[in-house]
């Protein structure tokens, strides 16, 4: 039989995976990508507690990250279109106007 | 080993190659093909934990909304691929390396501290969209309208960003 712990560990290797993808990758498209994979990765073990604990709250809350990430979405796209418009490039070290 | 065993590693395995190769392609189009098969994956895993209405929305939402979204920004930028070999550097290595840490020790936690328990009774009846929907416009009532305004933020707040300039 499934056990809880087998869909936790399947979630916390995808979330490193998006940890992988933030910190190694340079082109903001694929930062972006790999930062809906955490969210994802997060919905996984929220509906695993859900089912495993016969409790609703956790799939209630899967809706919400859902809203979230459709709005940081298309925010983020709108970003990215318009870095994009004044920097010809989304490789994020050329992005640096609020380094230092 | 039984048939959910069987589909559980078959589609958690494909999860983890395709999150994998999602994010060692260089092209960005072939990257969220990948993240595509990865979220189909996941809507899979979702329906064998009895949440069926998740995985439709899954499927819905992130794999027909937000990557179409995704694909077609991809495709209007017309991103040029640098040619250069990507290189090594000793900043990649540390964080290639705190990760597989960070795996280890998210994973090793997680596995050794949830051991033995089995699936509830009730989730079934709770996956449902009857089920679902009853608990999300009683209870959760109020953070359906806040999410709302959210949505309708995120709208104003993209269109704004994205206008050539502000008159």
């Amino acid at each position: 039989m499934l056990e809880l712990n087998y869909f936790l560990v399947l979630s916390a290797l995808l979330f490193s995976i998006g940890v992988v993808g933030v910190l190694v990758r340079r082109n903001a498209m694929i930062i972006f990508m790999c930062i809906e994979l955490m969210l994802n990765a997060i919905n996984i073990s929220l509906v695993a507690f859900s089912s495993f604990l016969g409790n609703d709250s956790g799939q209630i809350f899967v809706f919400f990250v859902l809203t979230v990430a459709a709005a940081e979405a298309a925010v983020g796209l709108a970003i990215v279109i318009s870095l994009f418009r004044n920097k010809e490039s989304l490789d994020i070290d050329k992005i640096n106007i609020l380094k230092w | 080993m039984n048939i959910e065993t069987i589909i559980f590693l078959v589609f958690g395995i494909t999860a983890v190659v395709s999150a994998v190769l999602m994010v060692t392609r260089k092209n960005p189009i072939i990257s969220a093909i990948f993240l595509i098969l990865n979220f189909f994956t996941v809507a899979v895993i979702y329906l064998l934990l009895k949440a069926q209405f998740i995985a439709i929305i899954q499927v819905l939402v992130y794999m027909g909304a937000i990557m179409v979204l995704f694909l077609f920004v991809i495709m209007l930028l017309n991103l040029k691929e640098n040619k250069k070999p990507s290189e090594y550097s000793f900043k990649k290595i540390t964080a290639i390396l705190i990760s597989i840490l960070l795996a280890l020790l998210l994973g090793t936690s997680v596995y050794f501290g949830f051991q033995g328990k089995q699936m509830n009774e009730v989730a079934e009846k709770i996956g449902t969209a009857e089920s679902l929907g009853r608990t999300l416009f009683t209870t959760y009532s109020f953070h359906v309208l806040a999410a709302g305004m959210l949505l309708l933020a995120a709208i104003v707040g993209a269109v704004m960003l994205a206008k050539k300039k502000f008159e």
